[in-house]
Parts: structure tokens; C-alpha cells; sequence
């Protein structure tokens, strides 16, 4: 109540607001993101002291890396429907869907004698085709989105059989494989693509309007719906960048490969959902975050290269999996509600 | 039976405190409730009323202070600790569970039962005699109470207080979610129950309900008590409010101000109808007016309220803003042609919780402080920050979650939102539900001053006093029909009642 008379100080107000937002920058994303970034070193450690210098070497963190680069990219765009309160089941099989349809013969043919962007170009439509399909489903037909995306899961991976008789296409086109191979500045491709993504995926969520929506859509759909923002066509658009990062995917798999088969992608949905939600954006919808969802890709790469390193089962491994979900998740909760701002 | 004696002290608070991380939510609060009374606990919105209604019924844990039951110095650590000394609490968001049935409910925590086996038979014979009891016969034992109104699930919470060994039943707002009816039917109960010796503690922001049901009166400012066990008939209500807010209100309603003669008609609705809700409502709103749609709950003053704004698709008639006619269920439309919507529900529908006040404020017009798409949030602070200064919104941080705001400041935001937007009409649903007393007076001003400088406001509330208060002229809706349209000075509360009830008996 403000029976008091108002502080007559406009010029401390915005210094305030400013020093707010600089503590606020610094606690929000290191403070929030701190738990995953000593999660990270911890099983730096382990690995370094179970499997020494096989583990502790710079190329033995570019593979992990490399690695977490594929898996990276589909989490990137399941971070946006995530944060807008949906889910995207299908991303794996839309990923094998378009690795099968970019290395059909005719089509590797056609890059043969044009260029290798084509092979590209045609894993990313197919993505963005079945983001589309998806995204028109849920938003126009109103259709639960884990409904509408598990039946693009079940199809997408039939359709690709379908397509390739289940034999697995070997990719032929060489200016693709030395595109998708090469090293720059000693870095893999695939590396510098899921970094591409994983900033223009910051950007995209934190410093633009469709970021915006995203987490207003999220946060509460019908106020956003009632503010006068178009939710269903905003709907739409984010399954698309999903189908989107699904064709990127495709490609990184199809350079890593030299193949593209209907089983690629198998359970990728799985391992991209529990990397974002670990990462710290809610399931609810709401919160979404980048950094995190980079980190939490990078802790499962992490754990399955110290698995690999010491030889264990890969059965203890998604044990350990399992187990890093549920501390994770719990967690974040006593970390959401002792405070509710945002990184 | 119990006897009554209404001089026996049935619960004796004395200097409670508690504090939530450093903040003290209760600084000394004193309550004394005697058996059989109706006991109000009047208090702004965080004043302390919800903490101490926790703190009594076992869910938060006093740092200080004395609670006495019957006498006896007792603690109440647990919400099962109080339900055992006979104190129950009806939440105000009510505490049912839809899927289960009303006698499932009522005997929810304490079902009937011999090594696991339910008993039903006597489960829905006892349900019946607490109905009953409630005079509420009409509602079955075996009812989904997912498919009661929201008074019966109030009658059903209720039954379930009874149906332990109740001495004291707590009410938080119990009228919030009632219309009209309905509260006269909720007083009946509640007059019942104190005959029968039971004590009621009555949160509530309506003085009017107050005074109707109340015996005493304590009120509570900033976690403190300023007044304990006021007689309700002898206390004028200036005083309540002083102790209150701590300052005079002198007049709640801003005076309305003639309306140019030459302002043109902004907002111009006709023949509009949405199937099997409401039928053929024209109405005109001119730049600078205010008109308000009266009529009790159900009579579709919402949702006409939503179809003019596109939020639900009319089947017929139009809407015309500016003399340009919008699509049919275009929000989207409405919002580009400068409509502004403040919806009953704030915080379903309104805000984004968990956001700060200012990316509140410019959920409507964020992408017009954008460039090529990239936010820039310095300037959507910096226009937020001069509406949080010219609505005197607190606190006025622009980066507070709006969540951590009381439900007058809530209001405000939207108001806001409409501002940055720069609105020529205005429809605003509910402006004060959940608001309390002191900020009410502080909405009205807004609301009238946004009407001077030219917005078309239609206003629609159930407390029929407050339309007719703010609105320059009147629709009473009934039965989803417009009955009659008037200036507001020409008619006042009995009148519409009276119209209601004939509209709804013809």
C-alpha cells in the first residue's frame, strides 16, 4: 500500500535495476547452472583417476564431445517445446527418417552432379516437413502433443523402412563425407555445428521475440493466448525447429556413419528429454535454458566415456543414468522453490 | 447436544509470531474466539490473515506466543494435531477431490472401516444425516463432487469439518467463489452451526458480509493485531477501515464525469450471440464511458465480455471497433485494433507468474520494443517502469516475479499492459476480485482516470454495487439477455435484483 509518499527517486530506481540485473546475470546462470558445472568436474575426476591419461587426453575430450554433438543438436530444439510446455516424441525416427531419405541413390546421385548441400538440404526439409506435420496436428487439431509426436515416432521409423527395404545406405558423395569429416582449427565438424546451434539456440531463447513467446506459451498459455499472442501458429513453428534440428542431426549422422539407416535415432527422444529436464528446464513448461541443457548433454556423453574407459557393462551404465536423472531432478525442485527467478 | 454458552472462551491467542526467511509474516497477532460466534478476521491482502489461519490449523509453527483451547496452553504441530482438537479449516481453494464422491470426500483421512474393508452403507447413511444437518438434503452421497457447483463443494467441505468432532471451523473467503444466492444460502448453514455451539472464524474482505453474519470482529495490519473482538453492530465502518489500511477512505467511488457530447462511439456491439449462452446484445460504448454489465453468476456477463473480445466465437451479430467490424474470435484481431482484455481470472489467464512485473506488463507489445526480431529488454523496463510509476504499482521493481504481488498490484499489471499497449477500449472482468478494500478505492480511480482521457471501458462484476459505483450506464444481463439498459443513476441494487429475478421467472 503506498500510503507513504512515493520515493521521489527515479535515477537510484534504474541503478537499482541495473545492479539487480548484473547480480541477477551472474547468480542466475553460474549460481543455477553451478550444480551441473560441479557435476561435470566430478565425474572429470572419477574419470581421470579410474582411467588416467586414456581418459585426461584433449583427444579423448573432443570424442566425448564429438559424441554429445548429435544428441546436442536435438536437444537444442527439445529445449524449445519443453520450455513451451510441450513435448517432442519423434525426434529419433524423423533423425533416421531423413538420414534414409538424404542417401537414397537418386538423391546421392543428384548431389553427385550438382553438390553435396543437396544431400543436406534434403535431410533438413524432411525434418521441417515433419516438425510441420506435427506441429499442425497439435496445434490445429488439438491433439496432445505426446500423442501427436508418439504416432510421428511409430510412422516416421516405418516410413523409413519402408524407403530403404531396411538395408543400410552407404553414403557415397565425397564432398559431403569431407565436409561432414573434416577438422577446422583442429576441431571436428560435427563439433563446430553443435556449438553453432547451441548459440544460435542461446540466442534465439534469450534475445528475441520467438524466445519470448516461447516461454510465455510455457509460463501460462491461455494469458498468452488473451495478451494477443498467436499461440497455435507459434505451436507450429516450434515443432518445425525441432524437425529442423532433427535434419541437422541427420547429417552429423549420416558424416559419422558414412550411412543412413532406419535405426538411426533409436531412443534418441529419451536421452534428449532427460538432458534437457537434467539441464534444468522445466517439464511443466516455463524455464527453459540453453547452457543447462549443453551441460546435461555433455554430463551423459561424459559418464558413457568413463563407462567405455574402464570397460564396464553398458547395463550399470544406464543404471547410473537412471540413478543421475532422479538426483538431478530432485535437485532442481529444492532449487525451484527456493527461488523463482530465471537464468 | 452442546451446550451453549457464548462466554466461554473456546480459543485464546495471545502474541503470536512467525517469520518466513527474516521476513516477519505475524509480529503479535491476538485472537480470542468464543463458542458459538461468528468471529471475522478482517486484514488486507498480506496482512497476516492467511499465516495465521496456517498457523492454526497445524500447517506452519509459531515462533512465539500462547494458543489456548478451552483453556489449556496447547501446540498444534501438525494439521492432524488440530483436526483431533476439534479445529477444521476450509481452504479457499477448497480442498475437495473432484474424482471421488461426496461421502468419499467427507470421510476422506478418517474413512469408515474394518481392517480395510469400507463400510458404504453407513458411510452414505452418515453423509445423509450430516446433509441434512446442512439442509442440504438434495445432494446424494454417492455424487461425483467434480460435478458440483462451486457452493456445494463448499457445503461438502463442510460436512467433512462436521463430520469430526468440530468445535471451530476456520472459513478463508468463503464468498470469493459464491454469487449472491449462494452466500445467503452459505449464512444459513453458518447461523445453523453456531446454534449448535460450533465457533466460526470468518475471513473475508466484504464488510457488507461482515456485518450481516458477524459477531465480533479482529483486525489485523502488517502481522499485528490492531483490534481484538470489536462488536460488530456498534464498530462504523470508517473505523474498520482505518484499522485496515491505517488512513480515511473517503469515497470509495470516483465521481463520474459528464461525457463530451461529441465523443464518438468507440466500441458498437450488435445483435451479438453465441449459441445456447446469451442471445442478441447491442450495446454502445462512447471514448470517455464507462458501461457496466450487472447480473448474478450464470447469467453470461462473462462470457459476453470474452466474445466481444474474441476469446470465444460468436454465432452471431458483430462487433465494430471505430466503425471497422472485427472477425469473429480474433483475439489476435482485437488486440491490432487496440481492445484490451483484463480477464476474471488473473492468474490462470492473466499473468505469467513465475515472470517479472515488466515482461508482464509487455506480454501484448514486447515485439514492438524488438528490432528484426532481437528483444531489447531495456526498453520494455524502462516503459514498464513509467506505468509501475504512474499506477503506483508496489513494489515498484520492474524484476519482482508477479507472483510475490498482492491481488490489487496483480490488477494493476494488467492494467498496465493495456496502457503500454495504448487501448481505446477496455474490457475489464472482475477488476477487484480478490482485492482488497484499501486498493480497491486506488482500481476505481484508475479506472476512471483511464475513462477520462478517452478509453471505453465495459466493466463487469458481481458485486452489483460496484458497477453501478463506477459505470456511467448499465446492462443487466439476465438469462444470458440484455433486460434492460439504463444510466446508473437511474436505477440501484433492489432495482436490478428485481429485474433478475422477473427476467429469470418469465
Amino acid at each position: 500500500m503506498s500510503e507513504q509518499p512515493r520515493q521521489e527517486a527515479p535515477l537510484a530506481q534504474d541503478n537499482g535495476s541495473k545492479r539487480n540485473f548484473a547480480a541477477r546475470a551472474l547468480s542466475g546462470s553460474v549460481g543455477r547452472n553451478l550444480g551441473l558445472v560441479i557435476a561435470l568436474a566430478l565425474l572429470v575426476v572419477v574419470g581421470a583417476v579410474t582411467a588416467g591419461d586414456r581418459f585426461a587426453s584433449v583427444d579423448n575430450f573432443l570424442t566425448i564431445i564429438r559424441f554429445a554433438s548429435i544428441i546436442g543438436v536435438i536437444s537444442i530444439g527439445m529445449t524449445f517445446v519443453i520450455t513451451a510446455g510441450g513435448i517432442d516424441l519423434s525426434v529419433g525416427s524423423v533423425m533416421g527418417l531423413a538420414s534414409v531419405v538424404a542417401s537414397l541413390t537418386a538423391v546421392q546421385l543428384a548431389a553427385t552432379q550438382s553438390s553435396w548441400v543437396l544431400m543436406v538440404a534434403v535431410a533438413l526439409a524432411v525434418g521441417v516437413a515433419a516438425g510441420l506435420v506435427n506441429g499442425v496436428v497439435i496445434a490445429y487439431g488439438n491433439v496432445v502433443a505426446f500423442m501427436a509426436t508418439l504416432a510421428m515416432l511409430v510412422g516416421a521409423r516405418g516410413l523409413a523402412e519402408l524407403i530403404s527395404g531396411r538395408r543400410t545406405q552407404i553414403v557415397i558423395d565425397a564432398g559431403f563425407l569431407r565436409f561432414t569429416r573434416a577438422d577446422f582449427l583442429g576441431v571436428p565438424v560435427l563439433i563446430w555445428i553443435f556449438a553453432v546451434v547451441a548459440v544460435a539456440g542461446w540466442f534465439l531463447l534469450n534475445r528475441t521475440t520467438f524466445g519470448r513467446r516461447t516461454v510465455a506459451i510455457g509460463g501460462n498459455r491461455e494469458a498468452s493466448r488473451l495478451a494477443g499472442i498467436k499461440v497455435k501458429r507459434h505451436t507450429v513453428y516450434l515443432y518445425v525447429l525441432t524437425g529442423l534440428t532433427s535434419g541437422i542431426a541427420a547429417v552429423m549422422m549420416l558424416g559419422r556413419t558414412t550411412a543412413g539407416t532406419s535405426t538411426h535415432g533409436g531412443l534418441y527422444e529419451l536421452d534428449a528429454i532427460a538432458a534437457v529436464v537434467v539441464g534444468g528446464t522445466l517439464l511443466a513448461g516455463g524455464r527453459g535454458t540453453i547452457v543447462g541443457t549443453v551441460l546435461g548433454v555433455l554430463i551423459f556423453s561424459t559418464l558413457t566415456n568413463v563407462f567405455t574407459q574402464n570397460n564396464l557393462d553398458t547395463s550399470v551404465q544406464a543404471v547410473a543414468k537412471g540413478v543421475i536423472i532422479v538426483v538431478a531432478v530432485l535437485l532442481q525442485q529444492r532449487f525451484a522453490s527456493r527461488d523463482s527467478g530465471r537464468s | 447436544m452442546i451446550k451453549v454458552d457464548h462466554k466461554t472462551s473456546l480459543l485464546d491467542v495471545r502474541g503470536l509470531t512467525k517469520s518466513f526467511s527474516g521476513v516477519r509474516a505475524l509480529r503479535g497477532v491476538d485472537l480470542d474466539v468464543r463458542v458459538g460466534e461468528v468471529h471475522c478476521v478482517l486484514g488486507q491482502n498480506g496482512a497476516g490473515k492467511s499465516t495465521l489461519i496456517k498457523t492454526l490449523s497445524g500447517v506452519y509453527e509459531p515462533e512465539a506466543g500462547e494458543i489456548r483451547w478451552l483453556g489449556e496452553v496447547v501446540t498444534v504441530p501438525t494439521p492432524q494435531a488440530a483436526l483431533d482438537l476439534g479445529i477444521a479449516t476450509m481452504y479457499q481453494e477448497l480442498d475437495v477431490v473432484d474424482g471421488l464422491t461426496v461421502a468419499e470426500n467427507i470421510f476422506l483421512g478418517h474413512e469408515r472401516s474394518t481392517g480395510g474393508v469400507l463400510h458404504v452403507a453407513s458411510t452414505h447413511r452418515l453423509t445423509r444425516e450430516l446433509m441434512q444437518r446442512l439442509g442440504h438434503s438434495s445432494i446424494s452421497p454417492s455424487t461425483e463432487v467434480g460435478q458440483l457447483s462451486s457452493a456445494n463443494k463448499q457445503i461438502v467441505s463442510m460436512a467433512r469439518a462436521l463430520s469430526r468432532d468440530t468445535r471451530l471451523i476456520i472459513m478463508d473467503e468463503p464468498s470469493a467463489v459464491l454469487d449472491s444466492e449462494e452466500v445467503k444460502n452459505l449464512f444459513r448453514v453458518v447461523r445453523e452451526l453456531t446454534s449448535q455451539g460450533i465457533a466460526v472464524v470468518y475471513i473475508s474482505h466484504r464488510l457488507e458480509e461482515i456485518r450481516e453474519i458477524g459477531d465480533r470482529i479482529s483486525v489485523i495490519k502488517d502481522g499485528r493485531s490492531t483490534a481484538n473482538g470489536l462488536d460488530v453492530a456498534s464498530t462504523p465502518t470508517p473505523d474498520l477501515i482505518r484499522l485496515m489500511t491505517g488512513r480515511d477512505v473517503a469515497n470509495v467511488f470516483p465521481p463520474a464525469v459528464p461525457i463530451p457530447e461529441d465523443a464518438p462511439v468507440v466500441l458498437d456491439v450488435q445483435g451479438l450471440g453465441l449459441r445456447r449462452t446469451f442471445h442478441d446484445v447491442s450495446f454502445t460504448v462512447r471514448a470517455g464511458e464507462i458501461v457496466g454489465l450487472a447480473g448474478l453468476v450464470g447469467s453470461g456477463r462473462s462470457e459476453i465480455l470474452e466474445t466481444v473480445y474474441g476469446a470465444r466465437k460468436s454465432t452471431a451479430g458483430t462487433v465494430s471497433v471505430a466503425g471497422r467490424k472485427l472477425p469473429a474470435g480474433s483475439v489476435n484481431a482485437s488486440v491490432d485494433r487496440g481492445v484490451g482484455f483484463s480477464p476474471e481470472e488473473r492468474k490462470s489467464q492473466g499473468l505469467l507468474l513465475d515472470e517479472p512485473i515488466f515482461k508482464n506488463v509487455t506480454l501484448s507489445t514486447f515485439s514492438r520494443f524488438a528490432r528484426g526480431g532481437f528483444l531489447d529488454e531495456r526498453k520494455e523496463r524502462a516503459a514498464a517502469s513509467a506505468q509501475i510509476d504512474a499506477l503506483e504499482l508496489r513494489p515498484a521493481d520492474p524484476d519482482r516475479p508477479a507472483r510475490t504481488l498482492s491481488g490489487g498490484n496483480q490488477q494493476k499489471i494488467l492494467l498496465a499492459r493495456w496502457l503500454v499497449h495504448g487501448t481505446k477500449v477496455l474490457l475489464l472482468d472482475e477488476p477487484t476480485r480478490g482485492v482488497d478494500v484499501g486498493a480497491r478505492a486506488e482500481i476505481y480511480g484508475l479506472i476512471r482516470r483511464l475513462a477520462e482521457q478517452g478509453t471505453a471501458i465495459v466493466i463487469v462484476s458481481s458485486e452489483i454495487e460496484e458497477v453501478l459505483g463506477l459505470a456511467d450506464r448499465v446492462l443487466v444481463i439476465g438469462d444470458g439477455r440484455v433486460l434492460t439498459t439504463t444510466a446508473a443513476s437511474n436505477i440501484d441494487e433492489h432495482g436490478v435484483l428485481d429485474l433478475v429475478m422477473k427476467g429469470s421467472a418469465a
